[in-house]
């Protein structure tokens, strides 16, 4: 008995992993995506490394030599107002941006999986839960995100805090949209009668069901949380001076706009070639896993 | 109709209610107690005492928010902590700027994302196909505050053809246009990327349908079964993006201020964030949201109104 079990198990492994394989291989076919993935392992490989990546640290002031253009005394990407290497500033930026967007979806994506969950299956709980996501979703754009700011006081830890909820009520959205189509399904009427508790069902038979639209908001929401981070820090609502966050060294840059427009031009150049990479990824995923999907939301 | 637009109204109010409550209870439980940022440093326990009892802050919180709403419905917001400046008197000398570039940002917006859409799906897989979808994939990954800077080095730094910023002029003099030349396109690229990916897949879709099949058979020009037959349904999932945008334009307003120092309703947000001014930010979120869900109503009703297939 014991090796059949075995045996599915094995059988179910192999078909996951191939599952795993065509979706890759749908992806990479898309070239845009195919140029996102390589973008996105740059920028993680820079973000991890760094430290090594850099001969100068992102704090560490020279101020016999401020200002200098790329290439210049050993800097490639040059040095600003405060003599601080450009290029180390920029990698070490990329941690942040990484950092701060993976925790603020993660942690979203927590919150609206669980209210998706709970407003989906139980038709008491929907109404409440829905209206809640509705007034969130009554905030346009980045006001919700600065109002949680507004309420907490500017760092960059708000930041993500401000993030994180500014990305449950759309998760919860389509969490709560699979659950909806996926509950009146017969096998869960069938579980439902063999006495399967509501925990089972939820976690083991009805989230893995909403994987694909979560993996694809994930990555786009990636790509927002990244860009409003930035934004944030930009109007001196997140990341502080000196921390080397792109937003806010674009910010100090657009003082030295005649002397010294790499100060502006190098941050955004990151910021675009990250956010652009998330978004493409998210659309090739989109394709890949199912091209009628509904992201609506 | 009428049934809906009632409905859809009542719904408005409902949510218009709920925004002020969280608005007004996020301020309320911020850390931080605002009788100490209007006394300043140097104001004693009486003198903390007396504001609180001044201000009413003291009384129990449901109350102080019916007393809020009460002002809020009569257009008074309260004052600020900083100035003690009418909260109404700040946002109505600040909102011409912001309703000015978010109109010409929305309009940039909408020529540039509709024609370059409809060519794109007329020429489909040209180079100006692919030139336009490469664009309006970059165009939503730009931060636009990095494009703003970004057009002030070009134009004004630069070539010194266009101001670097403020919006001082009325609108239709030369002066005007020319200052809001460039936060418009700030501003309204994402937007202009978005409608026009919108568009050109709408309108491919409404291209191949069998009612503009038939048209063509029946021999309608050309030219007006693209303009007039397939645009008028291509358009309805368009004005929904439009609709869903203005939002992010609102959004974007406040950053675009920023940066090209537009003394408007973002602009004071901002500064009333970074100086813990509650009663600044409440107005000026609440007004934005306010706005926010009135514009999605007109657009629901735009869309009932176009497609008399949709009912809610």
């Amino acid at each position: 008995m014991s090796s059949v079990a075995g045996l599915k198990e094995k059988q179910e492994k192999s078909w996951k992993e191939h599952r795993l394989i065509t979706i890759f291989r749908d992806l990479v076919k898309n070239k845009l995506a195919a140029i996102g993935i390589v973008i996105i392992a740059s920028i993680f490989i820079a973000a991890v490394f760094a430290p090594w990546l850099s001969s100068y640290g992102p704090y560490e002031q020279d101020l016999s030599g401020t200002k200098l253009a790329a290439g210049a005394d050993g800097h490639i990407l040059g040095t600003d107002n405060y003599g601080r290497d450009m290029w180390s500033r920029l990698v070490h930026g990329a941690r942040l941006s990484l950092v701060v967007g993976l925790s603020s979806v993660a942690i979203g994506l927590i919150g609206g999986i669980g209210l998706g969950l709970l407003a989906g299956y139980y038709r008491k709980l929907d109404g409440l839960i829905m209206r809640v996501v509705d007034l969130l979703f009554a905030f346009p754009g980045i006001l919700l995100a600065m109002l949680i700011i507004a309420m907490l006081g500017t760092s960059l830890i708000n930041v993500i805090i401000a993030i994180s909820i500014w990305s449950i009520p759309g998760c919860a959205r389509i969490v709560r949209g699979s659950v909806l189509s996926i509950k009146q399904q017969e096998y869960i009427l069938a579980m439902k009668t063999l006495g399967a508790s509501d925990r089972r069902i939820l976690l083991k038979h009805i989230l893995p069901n909403c994987t694909a639209p979560l993996i694809v908001f994930a990555t786009m929401r990636m790509a927002t949380a990244i860009l409003s981070t930035s934004a944030l820090s930009y109007l001196g609502l997140g990341a502080q001076p000196p921390t080397p966050e792109w937003g806010a060294m674009i910010a100090a840059g657009q003082d030295f706009m005649w002397e010294a427009p790499h100060m502006a031009i190098i941050p955004g150049l990151g910021i675009m070639l990250t956010v652009f990479a998330f978004n493409v990824v998210g659309d090739g995923l989109r394709d890949a896993l199912d091209p009628n999907m509904d992201m609506n939301v | 109709m009428v049934g809906l637009i009632i409905r859809r109204f009542l719904q408005l109010l409902l949510l218009l209610f709920g925004i002020s409550f969280l608005v007004f209870m996020s301020m309320h439980l911020a850390p931080g107690d605002p009788a100490t940022i209007i006394g300043g440093p140097n104001a004693t326990a009486s003198d903390l005492e007396a504001i609180r009892e001044n201000l009413g802050l003291n009384r129990p919180v449901v109350v102080q928010y019916f007393d809020y709403l009460a002002g809020v419905l009569q257009g008074d917001f309260g004052y600020s902590y900083q100035t003690n400046q009418a909260v109404t008197e700040a946002i109505i000398t600040r909102f011409p700027a912001t309703i000015k570039l978010a109109t010409a940002s929305m309009i940039v917006a909408i020529i540039i994302g509709i024609v370059a859409g409809m060519i794109s799906a007329r020429k489909q897989n040209s180079w100006i196909d692919v030139t336009s979808t490469t664009f309006a994939l970059a165009g939503v990954s730009i931060p636009n505050f990095w494009l703003g800077a970004m057009l002030i080095l070009i134009f004004s730094v630069n070539l010194q053809i266009l101001p670097v910023g403020g919006l001082n002029s009325p609108f239709y003099t030369v002066e005007g246009m020319k200052e809001l030349i460039l936060p418009a396109i700030t501003l309204g690229t994402a937007s202009a990327a978005l409608i026009a990916r919108m568009t050109r897949s709408s309108m491919l879709e409404v291209i191949r349908s069998d009612y503009i099949r038939t048209a063509r058979a029946k021999g309608v020009r050309k030219h007006s079964l693209i303009w007039i037959h397939a645009l008028k349904n291509a358009m309805i999932p368009v004005i929904t993006v439009i609709g869903i945008n203005f939002g992010g334009l609102l959004g974007g307003t406040i950053i675009t201020e920023q940066v090209f120092a537009i003394n408007g309703v973002g602009r004071l947000m901002i500064d009333a964030i970074a100086a813990r001014d509650f009663p600044i930010v409440q107005g000026t979120v609440l007004l934005v949201a306010g706005i926010f869900v009135v514009v999605n109503l007109v657009v629901d009703i735009i869309y009932a109104l176009i497609d008399p297939r949709i009912s809610y």
